[in-house]
């Protein structure tokens, strides 16, 4: 199905938000990185909403604290001090951070900001463990152009990474963070949301990505972008959407939400044929545990036998509603069972939209209705769990309901992998800032602008012919080249080594981009690893054809050396003493075949050598050995 | 904190400008400057900031800093709305609680913020800090007292006697135990003094501070003060002592008598350190879990001996290599009554210094010893300089450390003008600020677990 996006009146807006990669994080000198060992130090918080005399305390965050919510943050001492603990302050701004921002901000055509001032922005729900995030303006009011379009930027920020969730325990009581990536600094770019289709959406962010890494300090691979996306349609709503990892799906999940939203609208059109009024859906819930006492069902077996209970709540009219599909895999059911597993931190919920399924048998079903008072055009929504559990889950369910009949809620949703998304939270009031009456604020002198503005880096357009001309690249490689990010990555090599442009540059666009689809995390080989790649192919010790077998091996085993490499896929090169042992053998094996073939007989002979060196010696090397033989 | 009157921290220039463009802090302007305009909340300036830019709340949220130039056109677009801080209403107090008396001594140990402003207000009367910590209404019947506004490295001497005054009308009036709001960098000293001013105590006296300000969703303001309020009024000591973090966790809550405790760490929560004890009591959940036996028992029908007054006549002089002993002559030349040295190691102080400190004792000044060391207890029996020093008629203050020693010295001095009287009284444990036995405890923060589940 074709959707016009104009006439829908489709409106999207990005931020993007990129770590990078200074020396030291943004308020202590500890170093941007990341820890996968077990954690060296853990503490136990609390967060407490400050009140706002607006009464604007984050709704979510207000009833977390009031179950009691508490946060185990998990450290180790490589990549956290006490500032990340929130038993320091903060250390001033971290100028390296400052300048790559106006960096970034100049070649958007921004205005900088005379004196920084940096804010606490209110996030209390455990990923900044002082409840706050500290962000600063450093520019604003520029714009880029996209193909013929101008796009307006609105802002460029700089602002501290949060920490990072790694679990979940007690029935959600208590929330793992870890703390190694909060202080990393980030990079927030935001348009104006002019952006009207889903492949302009990525366009766009392609576009500011590119920018972005033309400063060379920004940190490449999974996590370190996150693209946040503003969606509304007419009679939608603002939806924001968090966290989308990959450019590529920024498209799809712009398409999936419009989709979403025209789907809700028409069920809101269902439901109002129905007649379905918000103050028919009650908040009346039986206990139906009778019902299930015999149950084969296993989710509500454990649930049972741990002396938990069983929940329900009719839904008046909803029949046949809740099974409609809304994105793939994704059903007006699953909108009420996120907003369960958020309130009532339950694993999910039963809908009889669903039924008999999951081991529930008619019979069960129908005693369900039965409780419940359930007609025939009614859903009937049960979930398991303990009592105070699946009260909130139920009640979150009840209130999603009624949303339904009025179109479309505004939410923070989440992306997921496959381009659809998730509830998240609900959408928080105006940002709640206040300084940072910590950090003095910073002077963007005349002179620093000035500086920065003198060694912008080059722009796309211009590398692109400076890489044709200077490595004879052809165009198509060398544009390639430049959006992949990898273009100073292959100055060095080139310059570092004797091996083609050409083949480096095939290496880093299309090659990089086959191991991609194939499940390799490509960004697990640091750059120096690659430079040492291709100085080993430089100096002949490594085939050029075994390259993408030991990059992707060095991408399983972090830590690891070319040597390792070499050493474990058998790739050490054959000596020319050895390489011509074996082809001494293989004539010999093939004496009788190639008699009376002449020149043919040079093919066949190349290609039972290359099945048992490829990848260990030069096809230019054998060859010549070859003929030699031949002569 | 001190409360000043209010201004917009705009100076020279820049003030003028505003003032010819009629705007003043909380209104809404716009900033044009190089064809580019600013639009917002005109913010006042910090005292600290300088006098070339204003500073303006962006709709967005954000404080920007506009450097103000003669070209610079500023117009005021709205009026201003001044931070409203209504108190919320005082929730329904529970007559079966316990009556808790909460005296402010500055700081913020509660506070609001305005985020449409940015500004901060403290929240002192029991309403407000109903409003910001409601947990408190479970535990007692709060009532509230600012007896000062100071941060805390500005009490002396007079403000202890008053503090000390001020519990006790509050204990006489039927107070099931008094909790004090104060700044955390001299409350030890504060804790020290009020435990010798404030003997026989019927009920606890617990002192409460923050490491993280209150403004702030991760401050430990609350949850030290909720457990300070639960020891107050249901702890069976009764005794004046600190309630702050165990450790860098939310959990427990350490309860420290105020003779043994010291400030030990610049920022940590967990900054407060038994010295030479263990603490007395920990705030589990909300239960008071007594450490030790070794307490004075709460008691209502205790009656409250007070002893406020403290000698401003005291001085405290840390010997390092190379002091000057001259430093205790003009010590003694300003009519110092008393002089606390802070020596090295078991309690030494170099030969040079032995004429300044003869003099000294000759002219009547009470001359007492602590270690600088911290931990552990004098002994001045070990080593000849020790000896020397005790012939010379110096106290050692055995296992005190020098806070806790210099409170003592200016305590007793304010008791009695005998130095022989003031000599015996400084060896009396008077609140437990001798302990007979050094244990093995730990020492320092270093080694404490970060752990705290
Ligand atoms: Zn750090």
């Amino acid at each position: 199905m074709a959707i016009d996006y104009a006439k829908i009146g489709l409106k999207v807006g990005l931020e993007i938000h990129q770590q990078l990669n200074t020396q030291a994080k943004l308020f202590c000198s500890c170093p941007p990185a990341l820890f996968k060992e077990e954690p060296e130090i853990t503490f136990l918080r609390r967060l407490r909403p400050t009140q706002s005399e607006l009464g604007q305390v984050d709704p979510a965050a207000f009833f977390e604290f009031q179950k009691g919510v508490r946060i185990l943050y998990e450290a180790n001492r490589a990549t956290s001090c006490l500032v990340e603990m929130d038993e320091e302050p903060p250390h001033p701004l971290n100028m390296e951070a400052v300048e790559v921002v106006l960096t970034a901000a100049l070649m958007m055509n921004m205005q900088p900001i005379d004196e920084v001032h940096v804010m606490r922005k209110t996030v209390i729900d455990g990923s900044n463990t002082t409840g706050f995030q500290r962000t600063c303006i450093i520019a604003s009011d520029g714009w880029i152009k996209v193909g013929e379009k101008t796009i307006p930027m609105q802002a460029a920020s700089l602002e501290e990474d949060a920490a990072r969730k790694t679990g979940e325990e007690d029935g959600g009581k208590t929330i793992r963070y870890r703390i190694d990536r909060l202080g990393i600094p980030l990079i927030e770019v935001a348009t104006a949301p002019v952006i009207y289709s889903p492949a302009e959406a990525q366009e766009v962010a392609l576009a500011i990505g590119r920018i972005l890494r033309d400063t060379g300090k920004v940190m490449r691979g999974l996590g370190t972008i996150r693209q946040d996306l503003n969606v509304s349609i007419p009679n939608g709503a603002l939806m924001e959407i968090k966290g989308v990892q990959e450019l590529e799906l920024i498209a799809k999940v712009v398409e999936y939400e419009v989709q979403r939203q025209l789907g809700l609208l028409q069920v809101k059109e269902e439901l109002n044929n129905r007649g379905v009024k918000a103050e028919d859906l009650r908040q009346e819930f039986v206990d139906v545990s009778a019902v299930f006492q015999r149950t084969k069902c296993k989710v509500i077996r454990k649930a049972l036998d741990k002396g938990q209970m069983v929940l329900a709540v009719r839904l008046p009219k909803f029949g046949g509603v809740l099974k409609r599909e809304l994105m793939p895999g994704f059903r007006v059911g699953t909108e009420l069972s996120d907003r369960a597993r958020f309130w009532g931190r339950v694993g999910g919920i039963f809908h009889t939209d669903e039924m008999p399924n999951y081991g529930i048998t008619a019979e069960e079903v129908e005693a369900l209705r039965k409780a419940v008072g359930a007609g025939v055009d009614d859903a009937v929504v049960f979930v398991a769990d303990t009592a105070e559990n699946v009260h909130d889950a139920l009640k979150a369910v009840v209130e999603r309901a009624q949303e339904a009949i009025a179109g479309v809620p505004a939410e923070t949703r989440t992306a997921k992998e496959d381009g659809t998304t998730r509830y998240m939270r609900p959408r928080p009031g105006a940002a709640r800032m206040y300084p940072e009456t910590d950090i003095p604020p910073v002077l963007l002198t005349a002179e620093l602008v000035e500086k920065i503005r003198a060694s912008l880096p080059e722009p796309a357009e211009k590398k692109v012919a400076r890489l044709m001309k200077e490595y004879s690249l052809n165009e198509k490689l060398a544009k390639q080249v430049v959006d992949s990010g990898y273009a100073t990555l292959l100055e060095t090599i080139v310059k570092a080594s004797s091996v083609s442009a050409t083949t480096v540059a095939a290496f880093l666009t299309e090659t990089l981009k086959a191991l991609k689809r194939d499940g390799v995390q490509i960004e697990n080989v640091a750059d120096e690893q690659v430079l040492e790649i291709f100085r080993a192919v430089g100096a002949g010790e490594l085939a050029k054809e075994a390259v993408a077998d030991v990059f992707a091996w060095l991408s399983k085993h972090e830590g690891k050396s070319l040597n390792d490499a070499v050493e474990s896929l058998g790739l050490r090169p054959l000596s020319k003493k050895e390489l011509e042992v074996i082809v001494d053998r293989v004539v010999a094996e093939n004496k009788r075949s190639i008699e009376g073939l002449g020149n043919k007989a040079f093919g066949l002979l190349m290609g039972a050598v290359m099945k048992e060196v490829r990848g260990k010696a030069d096809p230019d090397l054998v060859a010549r050995l070859l003929k030699q033989r031949l002569r | 904190m001190t409360e000043k009157a209010e201004s917009s921290g705009y100076k020279g220039e820049v003030l003028n400008a505003l003032r010819k463009a009629g705007c003043e802090v909380g209104d809404i302007i716009r900033v044009t400057a190089g064809g580019k305009s600013y639009e917002g909340i005109l913010i006042p300036r910090s005292e600290s900031g300088d006098t070339a830019h204003i500073v303006v709340k962006l709709k967005s949220g954000y404080n920007i800093g506009i450097r103000i130039k003669p070209d610079v056109k500023i117009e005021r677009i709205g009026k201003g709305a001044k931070p409203m801080f209504a108190s919320p209403l005082l929730p329904e107090q529970k007559p079966e609680l316990p009556k808790a008396i909460i005296l402010s001594t500055g700081g913020t140990i509660a506070s609001r913020v305005d985020y449409r402003s940015g500004a901060v207000r403290s929240a002192l009367s029991a309403s407000d800090l109903y409003g910001v910590v409601p947990e408190l209404a479970d535990v007692a019947r709060v009532e509230t007292e600012i007896v000062f506004s100071l941060y805390s490295e500005n009490l002396t001497q007079q403000h202890w006697s008053q503090l000390a005054q001020k519990v006790a009308e509050h204990i006489a009036q039927g107070a099931d135990g008094v909790i004090i709001a104060h700044g955390t960098d001299t409350m030890a000293y504060t804790a020290a003094a009020l435990s010798f001013a404030l003997q026989n105590l019927p009920v606890p006296v617990i002192l409460v501070g923050a490491q993280r300000s209150s403004d702030r969703p991760s401050s430990d303001a609350a949850t030290n003060l909720i457990a300070a309020v639960q020891a107050a009024t249901k702890a069976p000591f009764a005794e004046v002592a600190i309630a702050m973090h165990e450790t860098v966790s939310d959990t427990s809550i350490a309860i420290t008598r105020g003779t043994k405790v010291r400030k030990c760490h610049t920022s940590r929560r967990d900054t407060f350190k038994p010295v030479n004890a263990t603490p007395l009591a920990r705030v589990n959940n909300g239960e008071v879990i007594m450490l030790t036996d070794e307490y004075q028992k709460r008691d209502a029908t205790k009656k409250l001996i007070l002893k406020p007054d403290f000698s401003e006549a005291v001085a405290l002089v840390k010997f390092y290599p190379g002091l000057d002993p001259a430093v205790i002559d003009w010590h003694v030349e300003k009519g110092c009554k008393g002089i606390l040295l802070e020596g090295t190691g078991l309690g030494h102080v170099s030969k040079y210094c032995f004429d300044a400190i003869r003099n000294a004792v000759n002219r009547g000044v009470v001359v007492a010893l602590a270690s600088q060391c911290i931990w552990g207890r004098v002994n001045m029996n070990v080593y000849d300089t020790g000896r020397d020093l005790l012939n010379l008629g110096v106290i050692p203050l055995d296992d005190m450390f020098p806070e806790t020693a210099l409170v003592k010295l200016m305590w007793v001095l304010g008791q009695t003008s005998d130095a022989a009287e003031a000599k015996k009284l400084l060896k009396i444990n008077i609140a437990g600020e001798f302990s007979p036995r050094t244990m093995l405890d730990k020492f320092g923060v270093e080694g404490e677990e970060a752990d705290g589940n």
